[in-house]
């Protein structure tokens, strides 16, 4: 038996402890904003802030997250959330939208890190977030418009 | 086919103009379980036509007879919509429609799917005669009820009035009742001069569920009691199973059963982590006695061997033989190599299948040719047509991935529900290596070229050979094996293409641009390198032979001009040139490289300006066009599926089919052609260009010409 927070809300999961993080929260939490891209992290789109930290969920074993606190795209909150998201939609950043919630969980993870993230730090940080739509350019630019904006 | 021949007949239009005005009703019930979208939206709302809806609450759905999968259909062709509505942006909305044939025919198809950048131009008048419909019998609806002539009502961003009497309405108080009016035969569209939604850069419907989880992708649909499958499929292609062992399979907990099915080995689980693991379990012998056992290189040599027979002759101007028997020329000649790529989209292939309690079966996908997957489907499943809803839902990309004739993936998928007893509702899902592993590849094909120039310096002859499968599946010569190459756009006087047909085991798909990817690649690095060896500049030397093609030559002097062509380029870097029309889209692009840390081109800058006629969304547009850009520049620097010794596929997931990364993404700056011309489509043909353009910077900065892709495998041997 694992306990966890998900989204401030305790969890418990009694099944099989290899089972990764991801489909936890998809098939036993119900909670699908969080994708499966390549099960091995190379993507991104499995995202999630664990203890703060941005994880790639798809490597991560139920196991493994004892008494952790785990944030998905649906419980994100707070001035740089808020600050990403209207960035995102400011730009109409998302294409068919799949990797989006992974890359705005790396982006947000950057902006609590780095409030003003130079284009090096925006390499450094998403670069592990695939989109294959290539949204980049305007990833890119929200990110910076984000930072702006939580500067004033 | 052309735009301009496009024209939904008025017995089209009727057929699909039943219209949908209808009533809003409480939110629904939203049960934790995200469950799939019912296409055609609410079933509560009463038709005003096939693809307009209209709430009590004044919003207006428009149902797409185009899947979203992220080049913008609900956006662009909500605008349309919208627009001869005189709607207000706010209010309107967009679904998918339900699936059929005749009533949401893709105009330039004949049946419904999407595909060919086609969503915008076939949609450009119906869906704008569906808003005028519409707006008409609002109008009539009001008049009736305000008792004054229908020519004293006026509306405008969504808001009904009539002037004299002060009296003033939004939509829905009229929806029911201009629901039960007769739709106007031939309604009157706005003079384009007259537009007040079209050309400005409204804000994308889709963004905001895409941007904080909401947004339902068929992998998200997990109704209780969800039964998931995977099936494990060979590593050869044409490999079947032979046998298999499915004991240790059967004890990994949550397994629910396994079955042999006609592609591989299906594991049943109650989870997904289980199903997967139980695949991994499986001891699988597999029979390779039909399977490809060539590798890529040996495929390659093939190829090579049949540059010299007669092929399929696609254009044959002037004199070839004579052309090249000229006295005092300078020949050229290319060998170009193009690998076998997968499609890649972010969501691998999946769909859900849910039993009705009448026996029918509702399917949630991301349905490109819906019809298609819901024939094949019904026909596994023994099921009458009618008995079978397919239910598209938005798609985590396709890139042409999800557009195949005969469904391939829905054969699969709907066996592998077929075997079970249809009491549970099932997922069957291709994980990222089933992805990368299972064909439909953009083909494998060999050019070769050779140009002639004369002693004044012009280019006299032009000969290629194309040798690839047939895309569509033709004995003969396939048209999306030569386009870009037998419609050259550069006078020539003596041209000739033809092509080759190869038989493989490989299935072959279109990926994003179809034939462009390689012909666009080969004809604007070959007709640059020639530039090159006369030493004239790529930009004048391209002009000079455009002078029958007005909009290439409009995209290739904007781009020139949004470059500053001839200023001078930092130390280090160089710029190279591609100007391609594919979708009757123009697209000009020149880009800026150096050398990269790995030995490979580094992108710095991409200047584009394209014309695809009426800009319906310029944001759109520009996020096409950058995604194309960032989509065809990965592929060309990173992506190969090769078959190693004895036909084993090499490749499984994005570690060795790389995709372009952030931090390889150039600054993209993109200008928009003012043109009155019909639109036409952006999702692909911002794809063809880049490579060329780049290949041809690299050409120019470090004297090598690419002539096998991807790039990085040159610069690494």
């Amino acid at each position: 038996m694992v306990t966890f927070t998900l989204n401030g809300q305790e969890r418990t999961f009694d099944g099989d402890p290899d089972t990764p993080l991801l489909w936890v929260i998809r098939d036993f939490e119900k909670l699908t904003g969080t994708k499966y891209g390549c099960g091995v992290a190379q993507c991104g789109a499995c995202t999630v802030h664990l203890d703060g930290m941005p994880r790639r969920s798809c490597v991560t074993p139920v196991a493994m997250i004892e008494g952790s606190e785990v944030v998905t795209i649906e419980g994100i909150s707070g001035t740089e959330a808020d600050a990403v998201k209207t960035a995102w939609t400011g730009l109409d950043v998302p294409q068919c939208g799949y990797c989006q919630s992974g890359q705005i969980m790396s982006a947000v993870a950057l902006l609590q890190m780095v409030p003003k993230p130079t284009d090096a730090d925006i390499d450094g940080a998403m670069a592990g977030n695939i989109c294959r739509c290539a949204t980049y350019h305007r990833i890119r630019a929200a990110i910076h418009n984000a930072a702006s904006s939580m500067e004033g | 086919m052309t735009i301009q021949n496009i024209k939904t007949t008025r017995r089209d239009f009727i057929a699909g103009s039943g219209l949908v005005i209808g009533v809003a009703i409480a939110p629904k019930f939203v049960s934790a379980a995200p469950a799939g979208v019912h296409a055609g939206g609410d079933a509560a709302l009463a038709p005003i036509n096939a693809f307009v809806k209209i709430g009590t609450d004044d919003t207006v759905t428009v149902l797409s007879k185009h899947i979203e999968f992220g080049q913008g259909p609900f956006t662009g062709l909500a605008t349309l919509v919208a627009e001869e509505l005189d709607a207000d942006w706010s209010q309107m909305r967009a679904v998918h429609s339900p699936t059929d044939n005749k009533i949401y025919a893709n105009l330039m198809f004949g049946l419904q799917g999407t595909g060919g950048s086609s969503s915008i131009a076939n949609s450009y008048e119906q869906m704008r005669k569906a808003g005028a419909a519409a707006r008409a019998m609002l109008v009539v609806a009001a008049a009736n009820e305000w008792k004054v002539p229908t020519s004293q009502i006026t509306i405008e961003k969504g808001r009904i009035r009539h002037a004299a009497s002060g009296k003033e309405s939004g939509f829905g108080a009229f929806a029911e009742k201009a629901a039960r009016l007769t739709p106007p035969a031939e309604p009157k569209l706005k003079d384009p001069k007259d537009f007040v939604l079209i050309g400005t850069e409204l804000p994308k419907l889709d963004t905001l569920g895409k941007t904080n989880g909401t947004a339902i992708f068929t992998l998200d649909i997990t109704p209780d009691n969800l039964l998931i499958a995977v099936v494990a499929h060979p590593e050869h292609f044409g490999a079947t199973v032979k046998s298999f062992n499915d004991a240790e399979a059967r004890k990994v907990e949550g397994v629910v059963d396994v079955k042999q099915v006609p592609s591989g080995v299906a594991v049943y689980a109650d989870n997904t982590f289980a199903a997967l693991k139980g695949r991994d379990a499986l001891s699988i012998e597999w029979d390779l006695s039909k399977a490809e056992t060539r590798s890529s290189e040996e495929l390659a040599s093939d190829y090579r061997k049949l540059f010299g027979e007669k092929g399929l002759e696609a254009t044959n101007n002037g004199n070839i033989d004579n052309a090249f028997k000229a006295p005092g020329l300078q020949t050229v000649e290319a060998e170009i190599v193009f690998p076998f790529l997968a499609h890649a989209p972010m969501e691998p292939l999946d769909a859900v299948f849910i039993k009705a309690a009448d026996g029918s079966v509702d399917i949630y996908n991301g349905a490109q040719f819906p019809a298609m997957d819901q024939a094949v489907a019904a026909k596994v499943l023994g099921l009458d047509e009618a008995k079978v809803r397919v239910n598209t839902q938005l798609a985590g990309g396709s890139f042409g991935r999800k557009a195949q004739f005969g469904s391939p993936y829905m054969q699969e998928a709907a066996a592998v529900y077929a075997a079970t007893d249809r009491t549970r509702p099932l997922k069957h899902m291709w994980t990222r290596e089933d992805d990368i592993r299972g064909g439909y590849y953009r083909p494998m094909y060999a050019h070769r070229m050779r140009g002639a120039i004369d002693a004044q310096g012009q280019i006299t002859a032009w000969e290629q050979v194309i040798v690839g499968q047939s895309i569509m599946g033709k004995a003969d010569l396939d048209p999306t094996s030569v386009e870009g190459a037998s419609n050259l756009p550069y006078t020539i006087p003596n041209l000739k293409v033809s092509a080759h047909n190869v038989q493989l085991s490989i299935p072959p798909l279109w990926w994003r641009s179809v034939g462009h990817t390689h012909t666009g690649f080969a004809v604007e690095t070959f007709v640059d390198e020639l530039f090159q060896k006369i030493g004239k500049d790529p930009v004048e030397g391209r002009l000079a032979l455009l002078g029958k093609k007005p909009r290439h030559a409009g995209v290739l002097k904007k781009a020139a001009e949004m470059a500053n062509w001839g200023s001078p380029v930092p130390e280090g870097r160089a710029r190279g040139v591609a100007v391609v029309e594919s979708f009757g889209t123009f697209v000009g692009q020149i880009v800026e490289i150096s050398v990269g840390p790995e030995g490979a081109p580094r992108v710095h800058k991409v200047w584009c300006a394209v014309d695809c006629g009426v800009a319906v969304n310029p944001n759109v547009i520009k996020a096409q066009m950058e995604g194309g850009i960032g989509y065809g520049l990965g592929a060309v620097l990173f992506d190969a599926v090769t078959l190693g010794k004895g036909g084993k596929i090499m490749q499984s997931n994005f570690h060795d089919y790389r995709s372009i990364r952030i931090n390889e993404m150039p600054d993209v700056a993109v200008e928009i052609i003012k043109s009155g011309e019909n639109p036409s489509g952006v999702g692909e043909p911002g794809v063809p260009p880049v490579g060329p353009a780049v290949a041809n910077a690299w050409r120019r900065l470090t004297g090598a010409p690419v002539r096998q892709l991807p790039i990085v495998n040159i610069v690494s041997a």
